[in-house]
């Protein structure tokens, strides 16, 4: 039987070494969810690219503490936190990547958050430095139509602007 | 556990890299060492073959991007075979397929150089 609802939690430190035990228990729960193994394997990525940029990135220079994985199943999405504790970022600072120019350069790296835009229906960043950094990522059951996905993105994007404009007049 | 491997296996001027498992950011580190091993070598005619990988994240696919100019630059090329349809995808995503030759088969992919 699919499993509609639930609420998953893994807490595990942040090292690569642990990459393969999020994609394992991300992708058991997007399996029993109803997602075929192409959407199970896209979900895996999306999330171990937020992994990845935690462990290479969000604790730098600073003694690192774990990564957050929640999972939350509703009947018609899947939604995946990651958080951390560490430095943080600006999103808005990783515009879309010009494919073109990318391979032209012959650059190497900055290919995570595209990814993860690309895979998943609807992503959120919060970002507050050194409490609590997070990404939201949203997979839904049955595809949102494209135009639709892109006025959530839209929203979702606004959204961040706001609490960043918040943050900053604070 | 091995999450991931690499053999190796030279055919006349062609180096084949028969990767398998999971090419994370844990695991690109190995898969750099066998490639800058080959470069050492000044072997730069290499094919990748895909057929036991079951997972690549943008960690590998940077590997591939870090080499991929050194190798060219000494006439060399790094050539893709074998994929199953699911890392095929990633690839084809990101439009790799436009920066790499991708082979249904291994042997093809040696012919072609």
């Amino acid at each position: 039987m699919d499993q509609k609802r639930g609420r998953y939690h893994l807490n595990t430190p942040s090292s690569s070494e642990n990459l393969g035990q999020i994609r394992d228990f991300v992708g058991e729960i997007a399996r029993k969810a109803g997602f075929t193994e192409e959407y199970v394997n896209k979900i895996q990525i999306a999330v171990d690219e937020a992994c990845t940029n935690v462990v290479q990135h969000a604790y730098k220079g600073m003694i690192p503490k774990d990564i957050d994985v929640l999972v939350e199943v509703n009947s018609d999405k899947l939604t995946v936190t990651v958080s951390d504790q560490g430095r943080g970022f600006d999103p808005h600072s990783f515009p879309p990547l010009d494919m073109n120019a990318y391979f032209a350069n012959l650059k190497r790296g900055g290919l995570g958050i595209y990814l993860i835009h690309m895979l998943m229906d609807e992503v959120e960043f919060m970002i507050n430095p050194g409490r609590k950094n997070s990404v939201r990522m949203v997979k839904f059951l049955h595809p949102v139509e494209s135009s639709e996905r892109k006025q959530n993105q839209k929203i979702l994007l606004e959204k961040s602007r706001e609490r960043k404009r918040h943050a900053v007049s604070e | 556990m091995a999450e991931f491997g690499v053999e190796r296996k030279d055919v006349n001027g062609v180096s084949v890299l028969y990767i398998k498992g999971y090419l994370d950011a844990h695991t690109a580190p190995e898969f750099e060492q066998a490639i800058r091993q080959l470069l050492n070598e000044g072997r730069y005619k290499i094919v990748v073959n895909f057929k036991d990988l079951s997972y690549i994240s943008s960690a590998g696919l940077g590997v591939f991007m870090g080499f991929i100019e050194e190798i060219r630059n000494n006439k060399g090329d790094i050539k893709l075979s074998n994929m199953t349809d699911k890392v095929f995808r990633i690839f084809d995503l990101l439009g790799f397929p436009s920066l790499y030759e991708i082979f249904q088969d291994e042997q093809e992919a040696i012919e072609k150089f």
